[in-house]
């Protein structure tokens, strides 16, 4: 007896719909496991986090806080992977539109009266992101340069860059030696709706309806998913691949940098460290989740924002151990991921019988 | 083993009695149905050590999914797998390989940017941590003398023409040790020599006590290559017989169902003005060297023009360069009198001119989005499917709708993926798509290759009736037959020139076949 997997020859919805809810089961039995080592009750700690997350206005408002660039990132990410474009860049993409955000906030406030200034701050953060993955997308179309590598370097270009920035020269010197700016006037603020949630939201499920559009609707996104399945068909089709792939990865920064300019403008009201706790990175989990669909992406930022929300109230009421909730975290995901498996390929049991081997 | 029961000890005893009657494969009822469609119906096949069976159906007729059950690649819903007379399971190619038995895909499985030797070992389990080179080499070379399948160990696959693949991918078998080949329409990328060595390599098997099975829509190879033939249809067996007692009209016949048509009405040959004029056109291979050589030529309006050449001699170079995808070094290039020398693929296809690929799975068409989409791909810019920029998904499916009917496509739906259809339709797709493009010209780059006899026919009327319509229509085809039957003028290419130009009408096949090999008939 052995198992072999074999592929399916097309999509079972019924696949499609009991794997997830499986997987979610597996995870949740892990994680019990786990729990009940360290001698928490696990039905506590579940209901400790989904109260978290969801159980009070003020706990579904940091949800939304954490939800906000993850959707964002999550969107960018997914035009890119579309293309197939590996832009594992996010973060960096993320960081730089914080810092533009600031820059305009802190040095063009004289010059954009009012509003402007928030406007301004918005629409810098959107272009630092589109340049900073416009530089990988050029390198990769004109000389073939592999796009992996480069965006995951140019993040720690960014990362850095921001850091000496507040570290150094914007630093504010009535901070008290803490590193970040001075604070933007509140012309730069992004409103809140409520806590400390901002309409960054509505901005982001907005995004998230016009790409579905843009992707599954229109002429460009028809040949953009001409483009990820082949380019070579896409060429005989007459499409420019080169041209275009430029400009969806610069779309993708701009939707990555406008996230940053949120969380400067929405959250910190300063240039500070920790701008990104690696949304970033959790963009790429957020758009493989979701299978790249625009319209499904705002959700599953949820879900993963409540269980970054939800793990780090199990710290403070169940009493574990800090790093607790992130492995937590890694145990939910993890037979989520792996289940996808099983949506491709089906697992079958046949019997191996030695007998009838020739010769 | 002796205890057993009385069935298996009678069968042993009749094995004893008449050895050789013991099949060296055999399939016992097999059934597999897809989602829509039953592909194989309680099939029953026998294959018998040395011998050829020819395995013939239209498109979709399930030769190919009962092949890919043989090898492992598919499981069945129903029936048994007899090795040698012991029944087992194949669950995987590795299976299938335990048991000799080895597929040549109609799309070869070998890794492109890896050479020869390398695709050669790939996957073998029984190789050391580091591949003795030198002696892989010294085998692969002595079979490729005994089997007459010269090929350059060193040279990378994506540098190897078509038929060159091909003798890696068996070659890769007979390194495996082999016993049974299934080949899945061998000679669809095969030019008329290359098909006749292959016909010698599988008869040197025939005499090692190899057996094949193949996979053919073509009668005269059926004929020409084997010892049994069995026609399936729509997933059952019509038909089995010894190839002896038949000829190819009654194998016609009960492939299709109907007695064909060989014969296409056409309007009397009256050329108009030059629609695609080439002159002195240079333009360089993808390994850099000169692939097309001083090319010049005109096609008219309402006239086909069939290039006839064995594949790799500048054919999809020469297609490229007309269709916008390569750029010519020297020459021009006129497009109905306008001057469409190195312009883009976009301004071409905007003159009106269509073209059906010879690379199927990843230029004509993207398995993975769906028959509509790859219907749609070349008319998405305009109206009726888009409005300004954005498309309008319901008429792209009406249109789908449409094409599908009208060139038969079997699909369960236009917005099934293409990477689940047969390779027959998958043709037709880019047909339809591309058919109803052209205003112009229409580049038709092997496009019946892999066709059954019903679909090939039509292929064929649908040119004819392009060129009757006044459009010119540039056809390349290694089938002599075909490009008799089709064009109204044949230029022979080799080795990037174009050898000569003759009328259709009085043609001599001897000289056909001599320029293809780059002869001049003074020389022989």
């Amino acid at each position: 007896m052995r198992f072999v997997f074999e592929k399916r020859k097309a999509t079972s919805i019924s696949a499609l719909i009991l794997v997830p809810l499986i997987s979610f089961a597996v995870s949740l039995c892990l994680t019990a496991l786990l729990l009940t080592i360290f001698g928490a009750d696990p039905l506590k700690t579940y209901s400790a986090m989904a109260i978290g997350a969801f159980g009070s206005l003020h706990g579904f408002a940091e949800t939304l806080v954490k939800a906000i660039p993850l959707m964002m990132t999550g969107l960018g990410v997914a035009i890119a992977f579309q293309l197939k474009f590996w832009n594992i860049g996010a973060e960096g993409q993320l960081t730089l539109g914080g810092v533009a955000a600031a820059g305009v906030a802190l040095f063009l406030e004289q010059y954009l009266p009012g509003p402007f200034l928030l406007v301004g701050a918005l629409l810098g953060g959107l272009l630092a992101g589109a340049l900073w993955a416009g530089i990988p997308a050029i390198l990769k179309t004109s000389l073939n340069v592999d796009e992996t590598l480069v965006t995951l370097m140019m993040n720690y270009i960014a990362i850095l860059f921001s850091e000496y920035l507040y570290y150094g020269p914007w630093r504010d010197p009535k901070g008290y030696g803490f590193p970040g700016s001075r604070m933007f006037s509140s012309n730069a603020w992004l409103p809140r709706i409520v806590g400390r949630a901002h309409i960054g939201i509505l901005i982001a499920l907005f995004v998230a309806l016009v790409l579905w559009f843009i992707l599954r609707r229109t002429r460009w996104g028809f040949e953009l998913q001409i483009i990820g399945a082949s380019q070579q068909a896409a060429r005989y089709q007459g499409v420019a691949v080169e041209r275009n792939i430029v400009l969806a990865i610069t779309l993708s920064g701009a939707l990555c940098g406008l996230a940053g300019a949120f969380e400067v403008t929405g959250i910190s009201h300063r240039l500070q460290q920790g701008l990104s706790i690696g949304y970033g990175y959790t963009a790429i989990i957020v758009a493989w989740m979701s299978q790249l669909n625009p319209l499904v992406i705002p959700f599953v930022a949820v879900a993963l924002a409540a269980l970054s929300v939800g793990g780090d109230q199990v710290q403070m009421i169940m009493g574990l151990p800090a790093a607790m909730g992130t492995v937590m975290q890694g145990l939910i995901l993890f037979p989520m991921l792996a289940g996808s498996l099983f949506t491709e390929y089906r697992l079958l049991a046949v019997k191996d019988n030695k007998s009838n081997l020739p010769g | 083993m002796f205890a057993q029961s009385n069935a298996c000890r009678l069968f042993l005893s009749i094995r004893s009695m008449n050895d050789s009657n013991i099949p060296k494969v055999e399939m016992r009822r097999i059934s597999k149905s897809f989602p829509g469609v039953v592909a194989n119906d309680c099939i029953d096949l026998k294959l018998h050590k040395g011998e050829v069976l020819a395995l013939l159906g239209e498109n979709g007729a399930g030769k190919s999914t009962l092949m890919n059950i043989l090898c492992g690649l598919y499981r069945p819903d129903q029936g048994e797998i007899y090795i040698d007379g012991q029944q087992v399971e194949i669950h995987s190619p590795r299976d299938a390989q335990k048991y000799g038995i080895g597929m040549v895909h109609q799309s070869f499985k070998l890794v492109d940017s890896m050479n020869v030797l390398e695709n050669i070992i790939l996957g073998l389990r029984n190789e050391p941590f580091v591949p003795d080179m030198k002696l892989v080499r010294k085998q692969l070379m002595e079979l490729a003398s005994q089997y007459h399948l010269s090929v350059d160990p060193d040279a990378c696959i994506w540098q190897l023409s078509v038929g060159e693949q091909q003798r890696v991918e068996i070659l890769k078998l007979l390194y495996r040790n082999a016993e049974v080949l299934i080949l899945d329409e061998p000679t669809a990328v095969l030019t008329p020599q290359e098909a006749h060595e292959l016909n010698r390599v599988i008869k040197t098997m025939k005499q090692e006590g190899k057996s094949a099975i193949f996979i053919t829509h073509k009668m005269e190879e059926v004929i020409e290559f084997s010892d049994r033939v069995m026609v399936l249809q729509k997933g059952r067996v019509v038909a089995e017989t010894p190839t002896s007692e038949t000829s190819p009209k009654e194998l016609a016949r009960m492939m299709v169902g109907r007695e064909v048509l060989f014969q296409i009405e056409r309007k009397p040959y009256s050329p108009g003005k030059a629609i695609l004029e080439l002159s002195h056109i240079e333009a360089l291979g993808d390994r850099g060297l000169p692939a097309l050589k001083d090319l010049s030529f005109s096609l008219k309006a309402g006239e086909i023009l069939g290039i006839a050449g064995v594949d790799g001699n500048g054919q999809r170079e020469l297609a490229e360069v007309v269709t916008g995808l390569r750029k010519s070094t020297k020459g021009t290039l006129k497009i109905a009198d306008k001057d469409m020398t190195n312009k883009s693929p976009l301004e071409i296809i905007r003159e009106g001119v269509a073209h059906i690929p010879q690379d199927r799975a990843s230029v004509g068409a993207v398995g993975d989005l769906s028959v509509a989409s790859n219907l749609a791909m070349k008319q998405y810019r305009s109206k009726p499917l888009a409005q300004g920029i954005i498309l309008l998904p319901k008429r792209i499916i009406d249109f789908a709708r449409k094409l599908i009917d009208k060139f038969r496509i079997a699909t369960p739906s236009p917005n099934t993926q293409v990477k689940f259809l047969s390779g027959g339709n998958v043709q037709k797709t880019i047909l339809a798509r591309e058919i109803g493009a052209a205003r112009s010209l229409i580049i038709a780059v092997y496009p019946s290759r892999g066709l059954d006899v019903g679909a090939t026919e039509s292929v064929r009327r649908q040119l004819i009736n392009m060129r009757d319509e006044g459009l010119g229509v540039l056809l390349f085809s290694e089938d002599l037959d075909e490009l008799m039957q089709v064009s109204d003028r044949i230029a022979v290419i080799f080795e990037g020139r174009i050898m000569d130009i003759f009328d259709a009408e009085n043609i001599d096949i001897e000289h056909i076949g001599m320029l293809m090999a780059g002869m001049k008939t003074e020389v022989y």
